[in-house]
């Protein structure tokens, strides 16, 4: 193995077909060991990053390592990564077996350890006992099972996987993305993991890179794209964002302050990019707010019309019109009412709290 | 699928049956007819105009010309049709619709046509016509055939399959041999047949670019002067009917498990 501290790198990456451009200057560094998530819509340019690190596409331009070494120009099938496809890609007329030992017969590896490793591999995956059946006869959730086995078995530097539980009903695909995270774990091969999907990228997730229009927009951990998101794009696209529009009135070091027609000043995390008179964009998580007042200075207070409860079972929806125009959503627990708890109304007079620690200012 | 409201269908249908398979029941009929003439009432059953037609040299040199026309021309014909396939739907390369379009002109050109176009070509270079100038001539006109099966089947399997075995670290030639190749062969085996048949019971072209070696068609043409001789060749053709249908059974029931083996490898992508 060697030293390099990253698994992947892409620098400054550019892809074009005939009539567009699919990867518009990406730089990534995946570390060693990392289950890394490419977020985005379709045709963010997920798909095509994750082909060019396979060796199915050649980057138009920039540079593609792995672990260290530049193999922008290498062939698919002398790379050392392996891939899950999205409909799984199993040889059909291959039974289970020979469709796991595939990889290591093109690399001519003794008998006797092809027989060792595909049965570690298939009980890896937990699906012993399956070497004489064929792909048609096993189940989705099954056929999943042994594309991961056919590509571990191979014990590559990086397994690529497309959208792989794409295929596979809600209750599965939570068990497969626990036990995805258990076998990476497991084997500490780094994970580059291709989702549409928000909630799988953050539950299963070291790092997370949303990509919108060919573009990298950020790269962070769950928690940080989550509650920090940089951009507009970012915010909307992982969970249920507020945003309320303004001009940026005072961005020092601590806390930055937002006019908002009709409502006043808010304050917010400061932007380092952003300049004062500038029209910005706050963000707030609908949990960070709430329907109850809040003691402290550090919490902004916006008063507005209640139009609108819904019961989502574990959680109360609040829609809130504000005075400047904006509808807001407050997402509250449900926990047993306490006794100060004054019951709500659609048309009431209501004022939203939430801390400025919460709020982001966005710029784009 | 909406019920047939037709009343005079069964009519209709009887009426196709009877088109289709009257004359082959008719040529059955007089292969074992105990006399020359060809009319009604039959004189009696009799085997002898096949055992006679198996004696006759002539004729069974006729049958091994076009034996070893066919074997030839339709192994050529898959084997090409099997690369141009490849080509055409696995890669893209500049001038595929103008490849496409030419490889398929056969199915259109006559075939009187075309056996004078090659006459003239084949003397301007100076080859004599045999048994090879006819080989290469059914080779052209049944390349269409096995291009347009074996093209129907590569488009029926996903071509991931392809890029999974390259993941895996196989070359193409591995590709081609341990994927591709298993997953068209009942594809191969059905346009092999295919071609075999347009070649064995092809006249034109077996008769204008052939010199003294007749195959099988020419020599059953030949032999309609003699009157003597006749039933000998409708019992040929009763044996060639018999030989044509079950290569067309066979051909069209592993295009079918083919198919079934692409619609099943489908559905278990579907799950």
């Amino acid at each position: 193995m060697d030293q390099s501290e990253f698994a992947v790198e892409l620098i400054n990456v550019w892809k074009r077909f005939d009539t567009f451009e699919a990867v518009k200057g990406v730089s990534l560094s995946i570390r060693q060991g990392e289950f890394f998530s490419m977020l985005g819509p379709s045709g963010c340019g997920k798909t095509t990053t994750l082909r060019m690190i396979a060796g199915f596409e050649y980057p138009s331009e920039g540079m593609l390592k792995l672990q260290g070494a530049e193999i922008g120009s290498v062939p698919a099938h002398r790379r050392n990564v392996n891939m899950v496809f999205q409909n799984y890609a199993l040889f059909p007329h291959l039974n289970i077996f020979d469709n796991v030992a595939f990889g290591l017969e093109v690399k001519r590896t003794p008998r006797p350890e092809i027989q060792q490793r595909v049965r570690d591999a298939l009980d890896m995956v937990r699906l012993p006992g399956m070497e004489k059946r064929k792909p048609a006869q096993l189940s989705g959730g099954q056929q999943q099972r042994v594309a991961l086995a056919r590509a571990l078995v191979n014990r590559p530097a990086v397994l690529l996987l497309d959208e792989p539980l794409g295929a596979l009903d809600q209750k599965l695909r939570k068990d497969m993305q626990l036990e995805l995270k258990r076998l990476q774990r497991e084997v500490g091969i780094t994970f580059i993991y291709v989702t549409h999907d928000q909630e799988e990228a953050l539950t299963m997730s070291d790092r997370i890179a949303v990509m919108h229009q060919g573009k990298a927009l950020q790269v962070d951990d769950p928690r940080t794209i989550y509650q920090r998101p940089r951009t507009r794009f970012v915010a909307d696209f992982i969970g249920t964002t507020n945003f309320i529009e303004g001009r940026l009135a005072s961005n020092d070091g601590e806390a930055a302050m937002v006019e908002v027609d009709g409502v006043g000043a808010l304050s917010a995390l400061p932007n380092a990019e952003a300049t004062t008179g500038q029209q910005v964009t706050m963000a707030i998580r609908p949990e960070q707010m709430s329907l109850k007042e809040a003691p402290g200075s550090h919490h902004n207070r916006v008063e507005g019309v209640l139009e609108e409860i819904v019961f989502i079972g574990n959680d109360t929806h609040y829609f809130v019109a504000l005075r400047s125009g904006a509808r807001i959503i407050i997402r509250e627990q449900n926990r047993d009412a306490a006794p100060d708890d004054t019951p709500r109304a659609v048309g009431d007079r209501v004022a939203v709290t939430w801390p400025a620690s919460s709020a982001s200012v966005l710029l784009e | 699928m909406n019920k047939l409201r037709f009343p005079a269908f069964p009519l209709y249908y009887a009426a196709l049956v009877l088109m289709l398979y009257l004359p082959i029941g008719v040529l059955f009929l007089f292969s074992i007819n105990d006399g020359i003439a060809f009319s009604f009432p039959m004189k009696g059953v009799t085997d002898h105009w096949y055992r006679d037609m198996l004696k006759n040299a002539e004729l069974m040199s006729a049958l091994g010309n076009s034996a070893l026309v066919a074997v030839t021309s339709s192994v050529a014909a898959t084997a090409l049709g099997a690369a141009a396939a490849i080509a055409l739907t696995r890669f893209d390369f500049k001038g595929k619709a103008i490849f496409l379009a030419a490889a398929l002109m056969p199915l259109l050109v006559p075939f009187l046509i075309l056996g004078v176009a090659l006459l003239i070509l084949f003397a301007a270079l100076d080859i004599d016509r045999s048994l090879v100038t006819v080989a290469i001539a059914h080779t052209v006109v049944s390349l269409p055939y096995t291009l347009l099966i074996l093209m129907a089947r590569l488009v029926g399997f996903d071509p991931k399959l392809e890029e999974a075995a390259q993941d895996l670290g196989a070359t193409y030639p591995y590709t081609l041999r341990r994927i591709i190749l298993p997953l068209i062969a009942p594809a191969m085996l059905a346009a092999w047949l295919v071609a075999f048949t347009v070649s064995f019971d092809e006249f034109v072209l077996a008769s204008f670019l052939n010199k003294g070696e007749p195959t099988l068609p020419v020599y059953i043409f030949g032999q309609l002067r003699f009157a003597n001789r006749f039933p000998q060749v409708v019992a040929l053709a009763v044996l060639v009917m018999v030989l044509s249908i079950t290569l067309f059974l066979i051909s069209n029931w592993l295009q079918r498990i083919g198919s079934q083996a692409a619609l099943e490898q489908r559905l278990g992508d579907g799950k």
